[in-house]
């Protein structure tokens, strides 16, 4: 072949490739607009068929819209990575604590002239509506859960041990000597806590704010970090103790969410702190054992102490064309809100639910009112199949503690502070917890400096 | 070096028999010289452009956010030599920096000689040496997160884990392999060891059979023992071979990833994060848009050590090289 055919050749086939690529990118003309909506990895079956039954309906009720899933969790890691590389689904979920900061990075989609015609805007706890809201007031992102963290235990190991599953601690000490009497029947683990991935600071913190403690002092702009508390030093002790005086903690110091979740559910810990409503998770993720599951509130103790709190907003890709803003908050609205405030949409999903197996009434915070909540709740009475009876000591008594909202500046990065410390707690007999603190206090005012 | 030797030889040839041809245009030299020059060109285009958009792009673009503050949403901001500031303040730059020159020691220790050694031993096998390079080579076909994974389940600090069963028949243990900071970077070195020999024990088997075999006939015939034969004509003929993989190692290990990342996630407090980690972290470890600029930064910094090493290192075996 001639060079100025080869060069022909090539040059059309770019040009072809071009115009394919170019019709690829063009807008459906047949008026359907399409979304991706995220939805859990690592789901069984029978939740991703109940997913898929709830798609069918919204399609039925939208026929302009195509909804395709794609897998997705939040984890602070692979979130940035999709956030940064433009490969987050159309709708997905983020923590209560990055809301703000992504508004105000404009990393999220302003969705707040949709919001703003939904019928129940005005109806959100106000503390529950910030999250999602910029500094005027704006809804960007709608919060569609709450929670508050609980303390999860395993029915079967307590009884094993001894204890009463019915009458879980309520103090810390007897947390402390629960796992002691579990670790010692059983050789399980009795308490075990999460440490990698940030998530050893989220638990941490949850401890020091139980036993009256705060991560961080906010004065206007200013945040300044108080990590080398009387509190902090409170809850490193304890763990400190039941790992090393009691030997209660098992084996295994390098925990994630994904991984904790696993070994208790696989009936390997007796105890240990996440949110609230995870129930649905170890059931739908981890197979747990219903027989198995205990939930009770955390111990508090000393003054000002409160239960640590968050929850989940649904955003939309700063990527999503005004169409497909429009179809992605409809689909938030079918998906996530209808169900907490209309009473056919909350029945149909937990029939949906119910008739795929998937669990139905976990115990969750309102991101309305309680009246509101309640009421949500005696629309689907019918179809609840999780064992509400042994969530009792967590459901009778979390609405009377006091939620605190997470820390506010670099929470993550601060998070990833105490990491450290408590890895180093849990793998150093010797860990000098004076040093540890003050480095961990110096090094997370430095990262709220760095966030400001 | 014979084979170097020989190499230069053959170079040589043809560098004398271009002036001659260049001596004696035709009339359709120039002609052919262009029409090859543009043939060359067409059949480099696609290379050229694969190379261009998944290499050279992105080496440019990370030059360049290495001076930017970015989010890779929002519009970039030019910030000067900040983020390299930002990064060599950062204490735990020193720690990585330290961990990964630990990891580097003990993957060179453990990690070089061995698939020396199991090249050797398998040269020598009269029987069944396919079946040995099989094995050998077996774990660089795992997937990397399957034998992590798998991995995982030896390391398994009970007193059941696999390893810690093992070692309790013979009265060692039970060991925390990775929950110990002692100890979790030699449990890492360990499986990256096992993971990558098999590569290296092919390289050298390869080279191997390069060695003139009446060499170790003439050694023989004057009583030379296997150790002597090793000394003097194995490991001098591999010496080229060896200096690659040295340094191909160093270059390997100063990027070592994966394990910190999937076994340990630099855990227990720090022990094991290192460089490419902290990167990692840098980029990825606030949900709310990573540093990127502090992440493009040490990558920078990191490349250009290792390329000023990798120079070093070729200039200071030269002459050992091709002696």
């Amino acid at each position: 072949m001639k060079p100025s055919r080869i060069i022909a050749t090539t040059a059309a086939a770019a040009l072809a490739a071009a115009g394919l690529a170019a019709c690829s990118e063009s807008e459906d003309d047949d008026g359907i607009t399409d979304i991706t909506v995220a939805i859990d990895a690592g789901l069984e079956q029978g939740a991703i068929d109940a997913f898929n039954d709830r798609i069918a309906q919204f399609e039925e009720a939208h026929p302009d819209i195509n909804v395709e899933t794609q897998e997705y969790t939040w984890t602070a890691t692979t979130f940035t990575a999709q956030l940064a590389g433009g490969t987050l689904p159309t709708v997905f979920t983020i923590p209560f604590t990055d809301g703000r900061g992504l508004i105000e990075r404009g990393q999220i989609a302003d969705i707040s002239g949709l919001t703003a015609e939904l019928p129940y805007i005005g109806d959100f706890n106000p503390n529950v509506a910030a999250a999602g809201s910029d500094a005027d007031g704006n809804l960007w992102a709608l919060p569609i859960a709450a929670y508050g963290q609980g303390l999860h235990y395993n029915r079967t190991l307590f009884e094993a041990a001894g204890l009463d599953p019915d009458a879980p601690p309520t103090t810390w000490d007897e947390v402390r000597a629960a796992a002691d009497q579990i670790a010692e029947a059983t050789g399980e683990a009795g308490y075990a806590t999460m440490t990698n991935a940030n998530t050893g600071g989220w638990i941490l913190t949850t401890m020091a704010y139980a036993l009256g403690g705060r991560t961080e002092v906010i004065d206007g702009d200013t945040a300044t970090a108080t990590i080398d508390t009387p509190q902090m030093r409170e809850a490193i002790d304890l763990i400190r103790q039941m790992r090393w005086d009691d030997d209660s903690m098992g084996d295994e110091f390098l925990y994630d969410w994904g991984t904790i979740n696993q070994d208790f559910a696989a009936g390997r810990i007796g105890m240990y702190i996440s949110g609230g409503g995870n129930y649905g998770s170890l059931f739908t993720q981890n197979a747990l054992n219903p027989d198995d599951y205990g939930l009770t509130v955390l111990p508090l103790e000393g003054a000002d102490a409160g239960v640590l709190g968050g929850g989940t907003l649904a955003a939309v890709s700063p990527n999503a064309e005004s169409a497909e803003q429009a179809a992605a908050v409809d689909w938030i609205d079918f998906y996530y809100m209808e169900k907490l405030t209309v009473e056919e949409a909350a029945v149909a999903d937990a029939k949906t639910l119910a008739d795929s197996g998937q669990p139905v009434g976990a115990p969750q915070l309102p991101v309305f009112d309680k009246a509101t909540y309640d009421e949500s709740l005696t629309w689907v009475a019918d179809y609840v199949n999780v064992p509400l009876d042994q969530m009792t000591p967590y459901t009778d008594q979390i609405f009377d503690q006091p939620l605190l909202t997470e820390p506010v500046r670099g929470t993550q990065e601060v998070y990833a502070v105490l990491d450290t410390v408590v890895q180093t707690v849990l793998t150093d007999e010797g860990a000098d917890v004076d040093a540890l603190l003050a480095q961990a206090e110096t090094d997370a005012q430095a990262a709220m400096d760095a966030a400001a | 070096m014979a084979t170097t030797r020989t190499d230069h030889g053959r170079i040589a040839a043809p560098a004398r028999a271009v002036p001659r041809q260049a001596a004696r245009p035709g009339r359709r030299g120039p002609r052919r010289s262009r029409r090859s020059g543009l043939h060359t060109l067409v059949f480099l285009l696609p290379m050229l452009l694969i190379f261009g958009v998944f290499s050279w792009f992105p080496i440019g673009r990370a030059i360049l956010m290495s001076f930017q503050q970015t989010n890779l949403v929002t519009d970039p901001t030019f910030v000067g030599l900040e983020n390299f500031q930002t990064v060599l303040a950062d204490p735990l730059l020193w720690t990585a920096v330290k961990n990964t020159l630990y990891f580097a020691f003990l993957a060179l220790l453990f990690g070089y000689p061995i698939p020396l050694v199991a090249a050797l031993l398998m040269s020598e096998v009269r029987r069944a040496k396919g079946l040995f390079s099989a094995l050998a080579y077996l774990p660089v076909v795992v997937p990397p997160v399957v034998a992590v994974l798998l991995w995982k389940v030896f390391y398994d600090p009970g007193p059941e884990g696999v390893f810690n069963t093992l070692l309790g028949h013979v009265g060692l243990g039970p060991y925390a392999w990775l929950q110990d900071a002692d100890i979790a970077m030699p449990s890492l070195v360990l499986e990256a060891t096992w993971a990558a020999a098999g590569g290296t024990i092919i390289i050298y088997l390869a080279a191997l059979t390069g060695v003139d075999p009446t060499l170790y006939e003439a050694a023989e015939i004057d009583g030379a023992g296997i150790w002597h034969k090793i000394w003097h004509i194995t490991l001098p003929q591999l010496r080229g071979i060896l200096l690659i993989t040295f340094i191909l190692q160093i270059i390997g290990t100063a990027q070592v990833f994966l394990e910190p990342f999937l076994f340990t996630d630099g855990g227990p407090a720090n022990s094991t994060v290192t460089v490419l980690l902290l990167i990692y972290r840098y980029a990825f470890t606030s949900s709310l848009g990573g540093d990127y600029g502090a992440a493009t930064a040490l990558s920078l910094m990191l490349a250009i050590v290792l390329a000023l090493f990798s120079a070093l290192y070729f200039r200071l075996t030269r002459s050992w090289s091709s002696s």
